[in-house]
């Protein structure tokens, strides 16, 4: 299979989960596991470009397909928007659900650039989180969804502007020191 | 997290190839489609297959096809398929509903249609759904296919007529005009198993339209009382349902006007004929008054998408409608 | 420096963004099933499926012949090596490994260590274990039966499955009161069985080093110090050749607190294989054998007077303790903080009289973010207050503002001994009212009873007491509850805070160096505050209890200030000036009135490691310790408002709006503060709505996966609105409370209070949590189930 764009060629046994695969064969331990019964969703990862739930699929099944798990957000050092926008909104407190949560909403930033408040929470709903109560998570995909609409120069409100703070009197660590 | 024991492993190529495995391996093989109801148990070590047939491959069962008269559901079909054709969502909104409250985003895009089916939980959605619709089942075996209505498919807890040579390879449903379908469930939280769930299909006599013309108001006004009942489906999920469906319910329905009244008869119709257990989800008499209560309230959707639609809407589920009730919305 | 670390703009508190998200961000966190060792095994417990029954024989030899199994491990073989049991954090013991009886269902049996953890796994099915079963209670309100099975035969002179009374007040004040009362309500109710279930399972790696002797344990521990004291204490190992590494943890809420069995045995695994051994707990595990919460079954009573005046509040308690007692509170207090029960209203009297049980069950029960039981009180007092809201015919929200502590009372001493030392609550409950819309939503619950159609607003005034806690009165296992702190200035003017508390979410790396920057005059990017690991951190008993800052956050200002006052007397040398002739500024001590001589830490620091002489006695550096004794709790208070709809028609409940007005005192990172808000409150909807772990009559565990123990999840919860009243707390050297767990306190009676109130005109007057929509349908019906015990 093609994990994050490098090419792995293994024999395991039928068995062996892929998020098991991931984390153990390949060191991969951004993607984590927290429950026996597909319901938390801390092990979503991309399968052929589509949100799963890696503990449910075995790594054979995976053979021949494309896997893209959190370490791929980021590139040449930079942090996807969806990452940055965790950070500036304190979408993150535990940071086990977190990868998770960021390809999930990765992949609904991709498909749907301006989701409405419900329509994150939908999509979100198939994951748990313990800390956040989900009301930063949600505002960290907003601020993502602003962010690149901004970009995009599309003349949403944010245009033009880096994305709004995640509230008054916002700083980062750092800046400025 | 819990792991599966040890089993073996072939991926079919075809149709043809999954029956030749299958019969091969003998009945410790299991097909594995999505694997989201089948790796669980195996995770939980309560489905030990020594083999498994992976046919995730097969882009042959995977299709969504609506022609004047039928829909046509490729067993492979990802739940997230269901849940965004807009053909099915035209035809029978039921499903729409069903799949917007399975499970959860993420599992519903890889769990299919007919492993849900074929997995045979009795709180399973679409089961009663698709009994709702009146649906057939598909079946393939070495020596062709077979065609089963879905009120036969299951034949109890985990158990289904499909002998251990043969696959699910199709759903597929009738179009016929003046329909409106509906599903109502009550869980404990989104995305959960139901407590209870009803899904109600109407036809409505002369199409809906009830000599009032295309507009799909009857000459009533569009009240919701008038217009007669030419055919009726009751789907009923984890409240003990025969089949997952409400038959003296139905049989009641059929030429009966579609009021108030009819409709509360049926729901209570539909609760005696069940037998919902008590659990840690609700006692038996709260599951029994859900199947009363979601089968009237199913019945009045659907009555309203009759009428409104004559079937149906070009663009789908009507904005102004909302979700399907469930917990916490 | 930057203008966020200039006193003169507020110094350096304020929301700056995590420090510690750049690894999780990018899924580098470390967290213990991300260890992996040179040589590392992987251990998996084999567990009782029954609830109580004799072990007549455990038989290994299949297990043993796994070609990828090195090691299984027995309750005998354990006791051969005196650690078949180990003590509690409740002066009780628990079996690690159980060799007489098993005692409730997933309790511990063996433990096999094998090269795999798919191997370690199937292991366990060749452990064939011949059980005898007795019989079962579940239901402690059976425990206490004559005919009741005696569940703790272990323990010499048990005879019954009672374990303790305790009680708080004035009894006959308070009977006298009630006497003398107009009108006395009374109800009883039930917390259910709760469960944290942080999303992390607990786990360890346990390192044996066989050359140097030196034991390593990551692992999943809340306190990491109080672990290695333990570890020595039962296995006999030197403490200092122990390591404790709580390295990132994904959520504790006091799950992570106890030491579990497969720690131990992990530990036991490396001794016997020379080599690392790995065990992480399946979610199941985690549900059915760790820490549980809450199972208080209360019955509650409330004087007052005809016209609304709150006299006195009386309870008694059925505490169900699982098979073992270990419940983590500080010693003297079986029953925690219970008896704060009190509230937050000016009460004549109390009183309260809680009984312990054991039944088979998990032992636990005071974890996820109870505040050492203060959840059960204050749920207590708000149901009461509600109810006697609802007999008087009063306005719930009008009846607490009569009866809330006013300004002037403070410190207030409640009527079972806690000082409460501040607070202005009736400008909380004015300010969560305002944002609210409190009158305008008493009119929508009006228009829509008249249209059938059901709403409900329910209030939660808490009072917390948290930060435990001083050393005259608190302990765990003898351990005082005093918490360490080092800081070191280097010569370049970076800062290294080492503190004893663990964090598992809040955010430690980011606050602690916002404390030291801002008494420092440095930016929080110079403080690296270093965490979890016990040969690098000094002692203390860690986090949980919401004690961090008022405890350790404490300890960082105390010893923050003692290197500020050692650098005056370096910055005295280096301007040639007397120390008392300086002072602090923006971030320099500079001369008086000549502030152009001035010198920064930095500037300082350096001149500290130098040549530079000082005067006699002074010592060079600039490294400060300290370890900070709290002289009380501090007492973080909150009003919540709740608004539902609830459809009678299937009992379900959708949550439309939660306000939270929370006083924790000074905030070092409001954006923290309300993320720690967020959560707790999250956990309100779950207990009030669909957590609840059931048994059968049999003992089985109903609850024992995320498809019967139900979280809130993004489409429950709905978009929290906050609010902050700000009273510093006038004991902690900045003024903070501890909020951590404010919200899960406060938050279920409020959902409870609000669904009453919808239902109230269809005659409903009380209904337990979970209110799941078969609960409340059944409620309505005058048929209430009951959810934490069912038959079959």
């Amino acid at each position: 299979m093609t994990v994050n764009g490098v090419s792995h060629t293994r024999d395991v046994e039928a068995r062996l989960l892929l998020i098991h695969f991931l984390r153990d064969d390949l060191g991969l331990t951004g993607s984590h596991w927290g429950c026996d019964t597909s319901n938390c969703g801390a092990c979503v990862v991309w399968l052929d470009e589509t949100p799963v739930k890696s503990c449910t699929v075995l790594a054979a099944m995976a053979d021949g397909r494309r896997v893209r798990t959190v370490e791929d957000l980021a590139h040449g050092g930079r942090l996807d928007p969806v990452q940055q926008g965790f950070a500036e909104c304190h979408g993150l407190q535990c940071g086990f659900c977190t990868p998770g949560m960021m390809m999930t909403a990765r992949w609904l930033l991709d498909h749907l650039p301006d989701p409405s408040t419900e329509q994150i929470r939908e999509a979100l709903s198939g994951q748990l989180c313990r800390c956040t109560g989900y009301e930063n998570i949600v505002r960290s995909v907003r601020w993502a969804s602003e962010y690149e609409a901004s970009e995009r120069g599309t003349g949403r409100r944010g245009a033009g502007q880096p994305g709004p703070a995640a509230g008054a009197g916002a700083r980062p660590a750092g800046e400025g020191g | 997290m819990q792991v599966p024991a040890y089993v073996e492993y072939e991926k079919a190529t075809s149709v043809a190839h999954a029956l030749a495995l299958l019969a091969r391996y003998g009945p410790e093989a299991r097909i594995l489609a999505g694997g989201h109801s089948l790796i669980p148990m195996m995770k939980l070590r309560l489905a030990q297959p020594e083999t498994l047939i992976d046919i995730n491959g097969l882009s042959e069962l995977s299709y969504l096809t609506a022609t004047r008269d039928q829909l046509r559901i490729g067993a492979l079909t990802r739940h997230a398929q269901l849940l965004d054709s807009v053909d099915a969502a035209r035809h029978f909104a039921i499903l729409h509903d069903a799949e917007l409250v399975i499970a959860d985003p993420v599992v519903r895009n890889w769990g299919t249609v007919g492993g849900s089916l074929c997995q045979a939980d009795p709180s399973e959605d679409l089961s009663a759904a698709f009994a709702a619709l009146k649906a057939t089942m598909i079946i393939a075996h070495p020596g062709g296919t077979r065609t089963v209505p879905a009120r036969d498919f299951h034949t109890g807890p985990y158990e289904t007529v499909v002998g251990p040579g043969e696959i699910l390879t199709e759903i597929r449903i009738t179009v016929r005009p003046g329909g409106g379908s509906a599903y109502e469930k009550v869980g404990r939280r989104a995305g959960g198993w139901p407590v209870g769930a009803a899904g109600s299909a109407l036809w409505l006599d002369g199409g809906g339209l009830d000599g009032g013309g295309l507009d799909g108001r009857g000459s009533d006004g569009g009240r919701l009382d008038g217009g007669t009942i030419a055919d009726a489906g009751i789907g009923l999920t984890a409240v003990g349902a025969p089949h997952f469906a409400a038959a003296e319910a139905e049989d009641f329905l059929r030429g009966a006007p579609a009021t108030e009244e009819s409709f509360a008869r049926a729901g209570e119709l539909a609760a005696a004929s069940c037998r919902p257990v008590s659990d840690q989800r609700g006692p038996a008499d709260y599951k029994r008054h859900l199947a009363c209560e979601l089968t009237i309230r199913s019945l009045r959707r659907a009555l309203a998408r009759a009428r409104q639609h004559g079937g149906g809407p070009p663009g789908g589920i009507p904005q102004d409608e909302g979700r399907a009730q469930t917990i916490c919305r | 420096m930057s203008a966020a670390a200039d006193p003169a703009h507020g110094g350096a508190y304020g929301p700056v963004r995590r420090k510690e998200d750049a690894r999780f961000l990018r899924g580098q966190g470390t967290f213990v099933d991300d260890i992996r060792r040179p040589g590392m095994l992987h251990g998996a417990i084999l567990r009782s499926p029954l609830a109580h029954a004799r072990i007549l024989s455990v038989d290994t030899a299949a297990a043993l012949a796994h070609p990828r199994v090195r090691a299984v491990i027995t309750g005998e073989m354990l006791q051969q090596r005196k650690l078949a049991w180990m003590p509690t954090l409740s002066h009780d013991v628990q079996a690690v490994l159980a060799t007489d009886k098993v005692r409730f269902q997933g309790q511990e049996v063996a433990f096999v260590v094998a090269e795999d953890r798919y191997s370690a796994r199937d292991a366990l099915e060749l452990i064939g274990v011949e059980y005898e079963p007795l019989p079962v209670v579940v239901d402690a309100t059976r425990a206490l039966d004559p005919a009741a099975p005696v569940i703790r035969d272990d323990v010499a002179g048990q005879r019954d499955n009672h374990i303790f009374d305790w009680s708080a007040g004035d009894r006959a004040a308070t009977d006298a009161a009630f006497a003398a009362a107009d009108v006395v309500v009374t109800q009883d109710m039930l917390y259910p069985r709760s469960h944290p279930a942080p999303l992390e399972t607990c786990g360890a790696v346990a390192e044996m080093d066989p050359v140097t002797g030196k034991l390593t344990v990551w692992a999943t521990t809340q306190a990491p110090h109080a672990h290695r004291t333990l570890y020595a204490l039962v296995a006999g190992l030197p403490e200092h050749k122990i390591r404790i590494v709580s390295p990132d943890i994904g959520g504790g809420f006091g799950n992570k607190v106890p030491m579990y069995p497969g720690y131990l045995c992990a530990v036991v695994g490396s001794i016997m294989t020379g080599q690392p051994v790995k065990w992480v707990e399946d979610r199941s595990e985690n549900l059915m054998s760790t820490a549980f919460a809450r199972d208080y079954h209360m019955h509650g009573e409330i004087a007052a007077t005809r016209d609304g005046r709150i006299l006195a509040l009386r309870a008694r308690v059925l505490a169900d303790h699982g098979a073992f007692n270990g419940s983590a509170q500080p010693s003297k207090y079986p029953a925690g903080f219970f008896h704060i029960f009190t509230g937050s209203y000016d009460l004549q009297a109390a009183y309260c009289e809680v009984t312990g049980v054991y039944t088979n069950k998990a032992p636990g029960g005071v974890a996820y973010s109870c505040s050492f039981r203060i959840a059960e009180g204050v749920y207590l007092v708000e149901r009461m207050v509600d109810l006697l809201a609802a007999e008087l015919g009063q306005d719930p929200a009008d009846l607490r503002m009569a009866n809330l502590l006013r300004p002037e009372q403070f410190p207030y001493t409640c009527p079972t001994g806690w000082e409460y030392d501040s607070g202005d609550y009736p400008r909380a409950l004015h300010v969560a009212m305002d944002l609210a819309g409190y009158p305008e939503l008493r009119r929508e619950q009006a228009e829509k009873r008249a249209r059938g159609e059901y709403m409900g607003i329910g209030l939660s005034f808490f009072t917390e007491g948290v930060g435990a806690g001083p050393r005259k009165d608190m302990d765990i296992l003898g351990l005082g509850m005093a918490d360490g702190a080092d800081l070191r200035i280097y010569p370049t003017g970076a800062a290294v805070l080492s503190i004893s508390c663990q964090t598992q979410g809040q955010g430690h790396e980011t606050t602690f160096a916002q404390i030291v920057a801002h008494e420092l005059g440095l930016s929080p990017d110079d403080v690296e505050v270093v965490h979890g690991d016990t040969d690098r951190t000094p002692f203390g008993l860690g986090t949980y209890g919401s004690r961090s800052t008022p405890v350790s956050g404490a300890a960082a200002v105390v010893v923050a200030r003692k290197v500020r006052e050692r650098a005056r007397v370096v910055a005295a040398a280096m301007l040639e000036a007397a120390p008392e002739d300086l002072e602090w500024a923006r971030g320099r001590w500079q001369v008086r009135g000549d502030p152009e001589q001035g010198r920064t830490i930095a500037e300082i620091a350096m001149a500290a490691h130098s040549s530079l002489e000082l005067p006699d006695g002074v010592e060079g550096h600039l490294d400060a310790e300290t370890v900070y004794n709290p002289p009380n709790l501090t007492y973080p208070y909150g009003a919540y408002i709740c608004v539902v709809d609830v459809d009678p028609g299937t009992g379900a409940v959708a949550l439309r709006r939660f306000i939270a007005v929370d006083d924790c005192g000074v905030r070092i990172n409001p954006m923290i503060v309300e993320g720690q808000v967020h959560g707790g409150l999250a956990d309100g909807v779950g207990m009030a709505l669909m957590q609840v772990i059931t048994y059968d009559q049999d003992g089985n565990c109903l609850g024992g996966s995320f498809m019967d123990y139900l979280l809130p999840t993004s489409l429950e919860c709905p978009s929290w609105e906050l609010g902050e009243t700000v009273t510093p707390c006038p004991h902690h050297p900045i003024g903070a409370k501890g909020v951590g767990e404010s919200a899960t306190v406060g938050s279920p009676v409020a959902v409870v209070n609000a669904v009453v109130d919808a239902l109230r005109p269809l005659g409903l007057r009380h209904a337990d949590m979970p209110l799941t929509p078969a609960n409340v349908w059944s409620a309505l019906q005058g048929r209430p189930v009951r959810a934490d015990v069912v038959s079959g």
